[in-house]
């Protein structure tokens, strides 16, 4: 799509006035009518073809086309190039016509939206009639009409609760980035700083807000998001380039065959033609230059005649087998997502095959790998532990979908989502055991989560991070409410009963103290301090009576950690009220000085938070998506290299990464390059990749220059035996991506079976898939659900999107898209296998079915005096790209499966031809080329050797050009389905060739078609079918003992799948023993918070304003 | 936090309304058939097919063995006087015939057929092959007052009449003619009879050539061809062909249709004619004895280096003496057997039980 400003000047700022019409209309803003479709009735046409003959290859169709109209060169009617251009054209058209309708459809569904808009008073008004200025009301879970600069809600503590009067925004001229904004409001002489998180963008739909008000910026071409859509590259697979490449050979093969016959020609004229002009003349007047001259049309004529080796059908046919595959894509039921209503979508139609040859797999890891819900699963209470469930003998019994879960029914105002099977806690918390009972409250206090209650006992939780989310639910259902919260207080349901808290101090968490803190007062007037942080650090702070206890806790930790639970441990302690009230007016103090405030603000909380007394410690689990580890480990299988590029901190990643099986205890080391400048950056990883090699280097017993020669050969990276992870902290990961690193880094990380990369930037997402993608040769695939994958997706050869989730950029700027990763394992191994297999298989015998076709009008040269005679009817030439042979290549394009999808799955190594790109390459098309032109001279001399003198049956002449076009006509099709395998399909070419030789047709046209009567004549000679017979076998057998010949001694993996394939569905369906992957124990964990600091003080300040990003 | 979040809101209102249909055409769960070269598969059918080609290749070279064929080549030799002369252009029009002597030891039994051949005279040359026009020879009358500008240079003569048939294949036609005698041991020289008619394929003299519509039973094939010319090397218009038979002149004349029916290499055999075996001593066939052709001489073969000869064949089911065919059959099959017997020894050394499908 192209967009165009609707005033041509160059906009750098903007001016826009709340509702003030003849001030906004000054600047012909664009108005909130977007239009995507490309064409009216009008102008379809002629655009249409003119795009249409911007290609390549429909241009040289045209060139060929003139130049058969010229009649000394023409040596095929015109229509032979007319019907198959005008059918490509018209299917392409056909397509783009239909795809633009419905482009219409929805751009008319879009601009007729309702939307209320302040004039005077708020009124109905279609989208596109909303202008820049305007002030629009939006409703809960209403669409945004355009990009509007939020002025107030429904929500508390709104920015700009004032904005209706005249005010002037300034800002930026629109753009395309979705995560920037500047600009400036003036109202009544004061100035304020507008950004990205005032501002409501197109397309995002308005969540837990009853209204809000907002004023147009940007309307219409001018959004964000309009700026965004449809400007992606074209991304073009590898097999698009070597097709190009191959066409431009195929192109200089024909241009040297035409000079050959071309100097066949003026010799021939000068040696023979000459003499033969009594019953043929020469047109022009005879010079010594004739024959050269005639040599020279010849050549022309040639190329006419010989086209067809680049046949106009092939980007037609490869679109449609691509579509096609699309198609199959996107009615896949099995990566249809029920619980979500959502099927995959191929979104992009061109990349198809690619699936198939994928070795990078680059993937974010919040909803993309997990779910991105934490659920509160175990804790350890006073050195017991809760959660898990035992069976009558004492057995752990593991948890399913099945298994009872507790009864919360005593609590009304518990989550019913919520769910616990160990039911010995709530016994626990019934008889009031007061280490229980703290160990709620300071989960339901300790926190920054902010409660709503729309209607009374549904509260909503608005948790920073998804861990707290999952801690404060789990106090609220085992009683410990957490209901409400103002600056100063928080109020409570204890086991029923409301308690208001005085909320002192929110000592909040960063990343170097890794714990927070708060300090309350309950009604009682006790002054206590919860704390609630990362293992390690909570126990250096412990008092030392609690030794027993930290024992039997940090076995349970190191429990929690091992089954990839994220863990806090709890721990409180009663402030003395004096010391309190003294810290409290230090740390007022400290808070007002503007040097080193973080610094003496840190000192105040360290001093405080000691001699806690530890309470228990709680284990969240990031749920992964279902079938996460499975997928990963098929697909490690399939030699496809993952790395897991994510936002998150080192150890959630890391965390993540042992849960998904990624890392592993049995791995022989794994690095973590966080060096902050570039030089230790550089040491981490060169040490990295000496310690990989130097132990190779041992355990081969490879002398060195071997190993040294081989270092940085990918060959060499395959005999690594030993695993490797290496795992890359954003800071470091900034030095490593310099230019003088990025080879270090890249080599040392593909050396590593795992490699995860974490507080990554979106732009360095795309950076890291950019240096795999131009260094490693290699298909890359980006898979993610967020904006901050939007660059990352664009970047790798095919993006994927997490679709269904919240968040739509990551599925607009995807190639496919669908709801769980697991999709990934049948997107790849099933469909971009059998993608792959088939556009290669489709494209050899393409090529190869052209050449033969075409050749023989070469062999034939040397027949008829170079004189660009035609061996076949005009009829057949037009036709049999498109009509005779199209059908059964392009079904054996669109349906082949060489190996069934269950075997697809069981046997990833299939996958690897298309990642070393077997199956069509270079060699593959010499080779297809070549027994194209061996069968054409077959088909051309074994008809020779019979025809030349032979006749009927009774007698009459037989020798003739017609019957031998036939003759040759019927054993190619015959050869080419028999070597498709497609031989049913024979029917419709002696259909359609006795139709075109039909009484009625000649009558009409008997210029057009002079062939009448031949097929007859020939195919009712046996001596036809023994030429036919013999043709066929010596086109076929050779082909066949070389294939036998080749599984039978050098199968290769799908022979030996298809072989058992064969096997088992005699013996009937066999039970399928699925692999499943257990999630090993590892003695690493992470600790459960996954926030930014800051927000404690915002609550404390009562400023936090509910303004979202998209 | 993030009250506002950009997504879809559900806009289908069933819960699995998107779920794609559960058809087997859709989830690609089609039956399929895919062979697969496996030794049970492969070696048998190369058997086969090796055996097939053999008896095949068999069968047909004791079926071209039974067949005769005589072939003389007249081209010089003792037509050298007529030779000679069609080198001088200006002596076109003066008749010249000679008489061709040969003699057959074996009798020809069953039907046997006279066949014209040329050597060298390229039918097949794209110009020449264009140079014709089949509306004309249908019988369209625009044409034949209008013929294709295809036909160049033969469209018309130098008074601007339009040539009937024009272009440069009815041309050249062929129109040396024959008379064949026998001579039997002790019996005097007869002439073989030849049916001249039934050489040409059926569509050929019922749809493809048609003289143009005569207007009423009083007209004549001359009055319908009035205001055309003959071709410039023909010696007769074409409604007067044939002077025996009324029935063969025009378009539909068998030797024109023949003619007009393109070679499609430079070496050719065209049928002249069908021996009548309703007449002693030609019952069985040809009876062994000497034979004499008497040619008229008119078609010029020297200025292409070309050369003319007789042939007169017996047929077998799959055509005339075509040795090609058995040779090509027996070679192939033998050679197929080799690659069957290669291939049975390398599966048996090496591939056999499939130990390399072992995984």
């Amino acid at each position: 799509h192209s967009f165009f400003p609707s005033c041509l000047l160059i906009e750098e700022e903007r001016h826009v006035r709340a509702n003030d019409r003849n001030y906004n209309d000054k600047f012909f803003y664009a108005d909130n009518h977007i239009k995507t479709s490309k064409y009216n009735v009008f102008t379809f046409l002629p655009i249409n073809l003119f795009e249409q003959f911007q290609r390549v290859a429909n241009a040289y169709f045209l060139v060929l086309l003139i130049l058969q109209l010229i009649p000394e060169i023409s040596s095929l009617p015109w229509v032979t190039t007319t019907v198959p251009l005008v059918m490509v054209l018209v299917i392409t058209a056909v397509k783009d016509a239909t795809d633009d309708y419905f482009r219409y459809k929805s751009d008319q569904q879009v601009n007729n939206r309702q939307s209320q808009v302040l004039r005077g008073v708020l009124q109905n008004e279609k989208w596109m009639n909303v202008r820049v200025g305007d002030i629009i009301k939006l409703e809960n879970n209403q669409f945004v009409a355009a990009d509007i600069l939020l002025l107030s809600s429904s929500e508390p503590y709104g920015l700009f609760n004032c904005v209706f009067s005249l005010g002037e925004v300034i800002c930026e001229a629109p753009n395309n980035k979705l995560d920037k904004f500047k600009g400036t409001l003036y109202w009544r002489g004061s100035k304020f700083p507008l950004d990205n998180e005032k501002m409501l963008l197109r397309g995002c739909v308005l969540r837990n807000t009853d209204w809000c008000f907002g004023m147009v910026i940007f309307a219409g071409l001018q959004t964000k998001l309009m700026q965004n859509c449809g400007r992606t590259t074209l991304k073009r697979t590898s097999i698009d380039k070597l097709m190009n490449t191959l066409v431009l050979w195929i192109f200089g093969f024909l241009v040297c065959m035409g000079v050959i016959l071309a100097i066949g020609n003026t010799i021939w004229e000068q040696e023979v033609g000459r003499s033969f002009q009594v019953y043929l003349p020469w047109e022009r007047p005879v010079s010594n230059n004739n024959a050269v001259f005639s040599g020279f049309l010849t050549f022309w004529s040639y190329i006419i005649i010989l086209n067809t080796v680049v046949p106009i059908s092939l980007y037609v046919s490869v679109e449609v087998i691509r579509l096609g595959h699309s198609y199959f894509i996107n009615w896949d039921g099995k990566m249809y997502y029920g619980q979500k209503d959502t099927p995959a979508e191929a979104r992009t139609t061109t990349l198809n095959e690619e699936l198939g040859q994928v070795e990078f797999i680059f993937s974010d890891k919040t909803g993309t790998l997990t779910q991105n819900i934490m659920v509160f699963n175990k804790c350890s209470i006073n050195g017991n532990t809760y959660g898990d469930v035992y069976d009558e003998f004492g057995h752990k019994v593991e948890v399913s979908e099945r298994t009872a879960c507790v009864d919360f029914s005593f609590n009304p105002l518990s989550d019913r989502k919520f769910t616990f099977h160990d039911s010995s806690l709530v016994e626990a918390i019934k008889m009031e055991e007061p280490s229980v009972q703290e160990f709620f409250r300071l989960l339901a206090l300790c926190h920054t989560v902010m409660s709503e209650e729309k209607n009374e006992g549904d509260l909503l939780y608005q948790a920073q991070s998804p861990d707290e989310g999952a801690l404060v639910s789990a106090a609220r259902n085992f009683g410990f409410v957490f209901r409400s919260r103002t600056p100063e207080t928080i109020t409570l349901y204890e086991m029923g009963t409301a308690v208001t808290y005085q909320l002192l101090a929110i000592l909040d968490f960063n990343n170097v103290r890794k714990r927070m803190s708060v300090i309350v007062r309950n009604p009682a007037g006790q002054t206590k301090l919860y704390c609630k942080g990362a293992d390690t650090i909570i126990f250096d702070r412990l008092d030392p009576s609690n030794e027993d206890l930290m024992d039997t806790t940090s076995e349970h930790l190191n429990e929690f950690a091992g089954e990839g639970l994220r863990t806090l441990a709890l721990a409180y302690k009663v402030l003395d009220r004096d010391f309190f009230e003294e810290w409290m007016t230090r740390l007022l103090l400290a808070s007002t000085v503007m040097e080193n405030r973080e610094q003496r603000l840190a000192d105040l909380y360290e001093e405080i938070e000691t001699g806690l007394l530890l309470l228990g410690a709680t284990a969240v689990e990031d749920k992964l998506q279902e079938g996460v580890p499975e997928t990963i480990a098929c697909l490690t299988l399939a030699n496809i290299k993952i790395w897991v590029l994510t936002g998150d901190k080192l150890e959630t990643a890391m965390n993540i990464g042992y849960s998904c099986n990624m890392l592993r205890d049995d791995m022989n080391e794994v690095f973590i390059i966080s060096g902050h400048t570039a030089a230790e950056v550089q040491q981490q990883l060169r040490s990295a990749r000496e310690h990989i090699l130097g132990l190779s280097r041992v355990s081969n017993t490879a002398d060195e220059e071997k190993t040294e020669m081989f270092s940085n050969d990918s060959v060499f990276e395959e005999t690594i035996i030993a695993e490797y992870a290496l795992i890359v902290n954003g800071h470091s990961l900034a030095h490593a991506l310099e230019p003088e690193l990025e080879q270090v880094l890249l080599e040392t990380a593909c050396l590593c079976k795992t490699v995860i990369c974490c507080r990554v930037t979106p732009m360095q997402k795309a950076q890291v898939v950019e240096l795999v993608k131009t260094n490693k040769m290699a298909v890359t695939l980006a898979i993610g659900d967020g904006a901050n994958d939007v660059s990352m997706i664009r970047t790798a050869h095919i993006g994927v999107g997490i679709s269904g989730q919240e968040g739509m950029q990551a599925v607009l700027a995807s190639d496919y898209s669908f709801a769980q990763f697991r999709y990934l394992q049948r997107l790849l191994l099933v469909h971009g296998r059998w993608s792959y297999f088939r556009m290669c298989n489709f494209l050899f015998y393409f090529f190869y079915k052209n050449f033969a076709f075409t050749l023989v009008h070469f062999w034939f040269g040397f027949f008829c005096g170079f004189s660009a005679q035609t061996v076949y009817d005009q009829w057949f030439i037009t036709l049999f790209n498109i009509v005779y042979t199209s059908l059964p290549v392009l079904a054996m394009g669109l349906f082949d499966q060489d190996v069934n999808e269950a075997n697809s799955h069981r046997y990833p190594g299939l996958y690897r031809p298309g990642q070393l790109n077997l199956l069509f390459n270079k060699r593959q098309f010499f080779l297809c080329t070549l027994q194209g032109i061996v069968t054409s001279f077959l088909l051309f001399f074994v008809p020779y050797g019979a025809f030349s003198l032979g006749v009927r049956a009774d007698g009459l002449h037989l020798s003739d050009q017609q019957s031998f076009a036939v003759t040759i006509a019927t054993s190619l099709v015959i050869v080419v389905s028999v070597q498709m395998g497609m031989v049913c399909y024979l029917a419709v070419y002696f259909a359609i060739l006795l139709a075109m030789q039909s009484d009625g047709l000649f009558s009409i046209f008997p210029s057009q078609f002079p062939y009448i009567g031949t097929a007859r004549s020939c195919l009712a000679q046996w001596s036809v079918w023994l030429v036919i017979l013999l043709t066929t076998a010596v086109c076929v057998l050779p082909g066949m003992a070389v294939r036998f010949l080749k599984t039978d001694l050098y199968p290769t993996l799908t022979d030996k799948v298809r072989r058992l394939q064969k096997a088992s569905r005699k013996q009937g369906p066999r039970e399928q023993n699925l692999r499943r992957v257990r999630r090993t124990s590892s003695r690493r964990s992470g600790y459960a918070f996954s926030h930014q600091q800051g927000y404690g003080e915002l609550i404390t300040s009562g400023k936090n304003m509910k303004v979202g990003q998209y | 936090m993030a009250p506002t979040i950009m997504g879809k809101p559900e806009v289908n209102p069933g819960p699995l309304a998107r779920r794609p249909d559960n058809s087997a055409f859709k989830q690609q769960r089609l039956p399929a058939w895919s062979p697969m070269l496996t030794a049970n598969t492969v070696l048998p059918f190369f058997y086969g097919m090796a055996v097939v080609c053999i008896l095949l290749g068999v069968w047909l070279l004791i079926t071209v063995n039974n067949t005769h064929q005589h072939k003389v080549d007249y081209t010089q030799g003792s037509c050298d006087e007529c030779f000679e002369m069609r080198k001088d252009r200006t002596k076109a029009d003066q008749r010249c015939n000679c008489t061709v002597g040969f003699r057959i030891h074996d009798a020809f039994k069953g039907d046997v057929f006279f066949y014209y051949g040329l050597i060298n005279f390229h039918q097949n040359l794209r110009q020449y092959m264009d140079s014709r026009d089949d509306g004309q020879m249908t019988g369209r009358k625009a044409h034949l007052k209008n013929p294709s500008p295809y036909c160049k240079p033969f469209v018309a003569d130098q008074n601007g009449l339009p040539i009937a048939p024009c272009g440069a294949v009815a041309n050249s036609i062929f129109n040396d003619s024959f008379t064949l005698f026998y001579t039997g041991e002790g019996s005097p020289k007869v002439q073989v009879p030849l049916f001249r008619k039934g050489i040409a394929w059926y569509t050929d003299k019922n749809v493809k050539f048609r003289n143009p519509q005569v207007d009423n039973k009083t007209q004549t094939l001359a009055q319908v061809f009035e205001g055309t010319t003959r071709p410039l090397f023909w010696q007769k218009p074409v409604y007067d062909l044939d002077p025996r038979d009324p029935n063969n002149n025009g378009f539909i004349n068998e030797d024109l249709i023949v003619w007009m029916r393109e070679a499609a290499f430079p070496n050719f055999k065209k049928l002249y004619g069908v021996l009548d075996r309703t007449r002693k001593p030609f019952k069985e066939g040809l009876p062994s004895g000497n034979y004499s052709i008497q040619i008229f001489y008119n078609f010029p073969v020297q200025y292409f280096r070309g050369g003319k000869e007789v042939i007169l064949s017996t047929i077998s089911w799959f055509g005339g003496q075509n040795r090609f065919l058995p040779i090509a059959y027996l070679v192939t099959g033998s050679l197929i057997l080799l690659l069957a017997i290669l291939l049975t020894a390398v599966w048996w050394k090496f591939g056999k039980n499939g130990q390399n499908m072992e995984e």
